[in-house]
């Protein structure tokens, strides 16, 4: 069995790779694959210490994880769509419509 | 005893005024209704008040007990209790009864005098409103109620001075009349408050004020009574707080002789009596009420000498008059005081409306030499100034010389010789300028023919029965030397005024004297104007005719320096120091505010930026200070 900081420190990276995603790329499809990424690694974090302690709370925040994540699916694509087609586009940076000082 | 009538006296003429306003509105917006309606609403309020005020008269005479009504209370806030409450004694309505019907008069006068004018309906609701305020002031029970009536008539004054507001000299005139009696009121509110304090706050009605009056601390009540007389210094005109009285000629004339027969300038003389305690108690205030009133009595009588407008001659008349008044009740002759104050509603108010009645008929010419140039026959307004003229120079048996003569043997018995003498200066003067417009205006010769002209009857009437009350109404107070019961006296009874008693020598000697002096003033004017040349007017140069310059004096001590101190503020302290030092705080908060909107750029990855920044920070401080522990 590998070590409990191995796995904790698989989960971290899958969490920080999915909040730079989120902060640094433009394109709301991959934004929004980066968030599912941190919430995988959210995930693995609750199922690993679940098994650490022989305590099965964590699995089953993980399986509500899940299935909350498959909910905000149907609905993150429909606002996806409706954008795309307000712009014709996905790039985040032609959504600034609230900017301090745009009409 | 409490009656139920007493506030119909005020609510009356303020109905006709609520009500003519009502009509007026609809006059200006819908349709045009007739003068009639207006005329008869502002005609027969007062002469309601009139009658009612009448009957009450009647139930004190029957020797019933003060009336009373108190309507509510008004204020109660630690120990001063203030309820709306009016007092009918024999002083109120004493007064009532001459206002409202002196009052009347002059509302039916207006009639004829206002007719055709654009703001007929407006000008009776101001003076119903006028009428209204000025009985307040008179029925009060207490002297904050007598500061709203004191309050209303200077408002009312001001609307109807400044009534031809397309004018920019009646504006000025009336701004004029109310920013001066500001100042009196000022005065008054302070000697209120200040008495109240001076009786350990025992209550606010004047007889409560009456019945503590002795245990009050003597310094504090010369306070008041100062104070309280710079209030009437400023309604009833005098000397320094007069300048307003000849401007506030720029009225129509209606309201010239409401304001200085009826109404407002008798208020500060009314609420001298009715302060009677207060001034009883301070004597050294007594005196120097009675040489104010003098010295603007001479002053007054001395300008007038030598005006040439018909209107502030009267003007100025009447301020002389009111110094008489103050000198009897200055010097505790209160009965004598509101007496002169009676005859001269009666003969004041007539030779207002007479000026004004030759003033419409000579074509708006209020220069008495012009007026002479167009003179018409004129009978009846004619007979009636004479006799205005008569009873103000004070010969016997018109009304003028009873009054006149009472305050002049008061000032003699209490050894004033200086008042005294400054009197009987003055009522030769008053006899030789009233005489003088009199023969300027209608005996000098203009070498003309002289036609009839009609005049309205509604401009005749109220004359001929004020004619009557000036030649009658000095029997009122027929003195005792001559056999006579002193009516008056024995009414104001109340008022505890200092009694007359000298030989009848030295009382015929007096009057003699007063009667001597009257005439010569006549001759005097006889000699110089009965034949003069009405073509050649006076100069109006030289220091007298140009009212000793006190108007410009005035001007550059209080008007330009208040001006160049409220320049300073406005430029100075607040343009730069208040405006500039609010807007420096805004602009740094502008200036902070744009940079910090950066931050606010609609992009989703820079929030989510920050969320995580705040995120990691806030778990970087939970992770030191756990690990701290």
């Amino acid at each position: 069995m590998a070590s409990l900081t191995g796995y904790a420190a698989v989960s971290m990276i899958l969490f920080s790779l999915g909040a730079i995603g989120v902060v640094s790329r433009r394109n709301i499809f991959i934004i929004y694959m980066s968030i599912e990424l941190m919430l995988n690694g959210i995930n693995l974090f609750l199922v690993t210490f679940a098994r650490y302690h022989f305590n099965m709370d964590g699995q089953i925040l993980s399986i509500m994880v899940v299935a909350i994540a498959a909910a905000e699916a149907a609905i993150f694509l429909s606002v996806i769509i409706l954008l795309f087609r307000t712009k014709k586009s996905l790039d985040t940076d032609m959504f600034t419509e609230l900017k301090e000082g745009s009409e | 005893m409490q009656t139920s009538y007493l506030i119909w006296i005020i609510l009356i003429p303020l109905m006709g005024a609520l009500l003519n306003t009502g009509f007026y509105f609809y006059h200006i917006k819908y349709k045009e209704l007739p003068e009639k309606l207006f005329a008869i609403i502002g005609t027969v309020t007062p002469f309601i008040a009139f009658l009612i005020t009448l009957n009450l008269f009647f139930k004190l005479l029957d020797g019933s007990a003060n009336l009373e009504q108190t309507m509510f209370q008004w204020l109660d806030v630690d120990g001063l209790s203030i309820e709306m409450k009016f007092l009918g004694d024999k002083l109120s309505i004493f007064m009532a009864m001459f206002v409202t019907f002196v009052g009347w008069l002059i509302h039916i006068y207006a009639v004829g005098y206002m007719k055709g004018d654009k703001g007929f309906g407006k000008f009776f609701a101001y003076f119903n409103l006028f009428l209204a305020s000025m009985l307040i002031l008179v029925l009060a029970d207490n002297p904050i109620i007598l500061f709203i009536g004191w309050e209303g008539v200077g408002v009312c004054s001001y609307l109807l001075i400044s009534f031809h507001y397309t004018d920019g000299n009646n504006v000025m005139a009336g701004n004029k009349a109310f920013i001066v009696n500001r100042v009196g009121d000022l005065g008054f509110i302070l000697g209120v408050i200040t008495l109240f304090f001076a009786l350990d706050k025992t209550g606010i009605s004047f007889s409560s004020m009456e019945a503590y009056i002795d245990v009050a601390d003597n310094d504090l009540l010369i306070l008041s009574g100062f104070l309280l007389f710079v209030g009437a210094m400023g309604k009833s005109a005098q000397v320094p707080l007069y300048v307003w009285l000849p401007d506030a000629m720029a009225g129509p004339t209606p309201i010239s002789a409401l304001i200085h027969a009826a109404t407002m300038v008798t208020a500060g003389i009314y609420m001298v009596a009715r302060f009677h305690f207060l001034y009883s108690s301070v004597e050294e205030i007594g005196l120097f009420i009675a040489y104010i009133g003098a010295i603007s009595a001479l002053f007054a009588a001395v300008i007038a000498t030598r005006q040439q407008d018909i209107k502030k001659i009267l003007a100025y008349s009447t301020m002389s008059q009111l110094g008489y008044m103050f000198i009897g009740v200055g010097l505790g002759f209160y009965s004598s005081g509101l007496f002169h104050v009676f005859t001269h509603a009666f003969f004041k108010a007539m030779l207002f409306m007479g000026a004004g009645g030759a003033i419409l008929a000579l074509h708006h010419e209020q220069n008495i030499f012009k007026m002479a140039q167009h003179r018409k026959k004129l009978p009846i307004i004619s007979a009636t100034f004479l006799i205005g003229v008569i009873a103000i120079s004070g010969i016997p048996p018109f009304s003028g010389f009873f009054s006149k003569d009472a305050i002049l043997a008061a000032s003699f018995q209490s050894g004033e010789y200086l008042i005294w003498g400054m009197g009987m200066f003055t009522a030769f003067l008053t006899a030789f300028y009233m005489f003088r417009l009199y023969f300027i205006v209608f005996v000098a010769p203009n070498g003309k023919e002289e036609e009839y002209t009609y005049t309205e009857k509604t401009i005749t009437f109220p004359l001929v029965v004020l004619a009557i009350g000036a030649i009658g109404a000095g029997f009122l107070n027929f003195p005792a030397i001559f056999g006579g019961s002193a009516f008056i006296d024995t009414w104001l009874a109340q008022l505890n005024s200092v009694e007359l008693h000298m030989s009848h020598t030295t009382e015929y000697t007096l009057m003699f004297a007063s009667i001597a002096v009257a005439a010569a003033g006549i001759y005097v004017a006889y000699k110089k104007y009965a034949k003069c040349d009405v073509f050649k007017p006076e100069s109006e140069e030289g220091i007298i005719a140009n009212k000793f310059y006190v108007d410009e004096i005035y001007d550059v001590l209080f008007v330009k320096s208040l001006k160049k101190l409220s320049n300073f503020f406005v430029h100075t302290v607040d343009d730069k120091i208040i405006d500039g030092l609010l807007m420096t705080v805004c602009k740094e908060f502008i200036t902070i505010g744009k940079k910090l909107a950066i931050i606010q750029n609609a992009n989703v990855r820079f929030y989510a930026f920050y969320m995580l920044a705040g995120m990691s920070a806030v778990s970087l401080y939970l992770y030191i200070t756990l690990i701290g522990h």
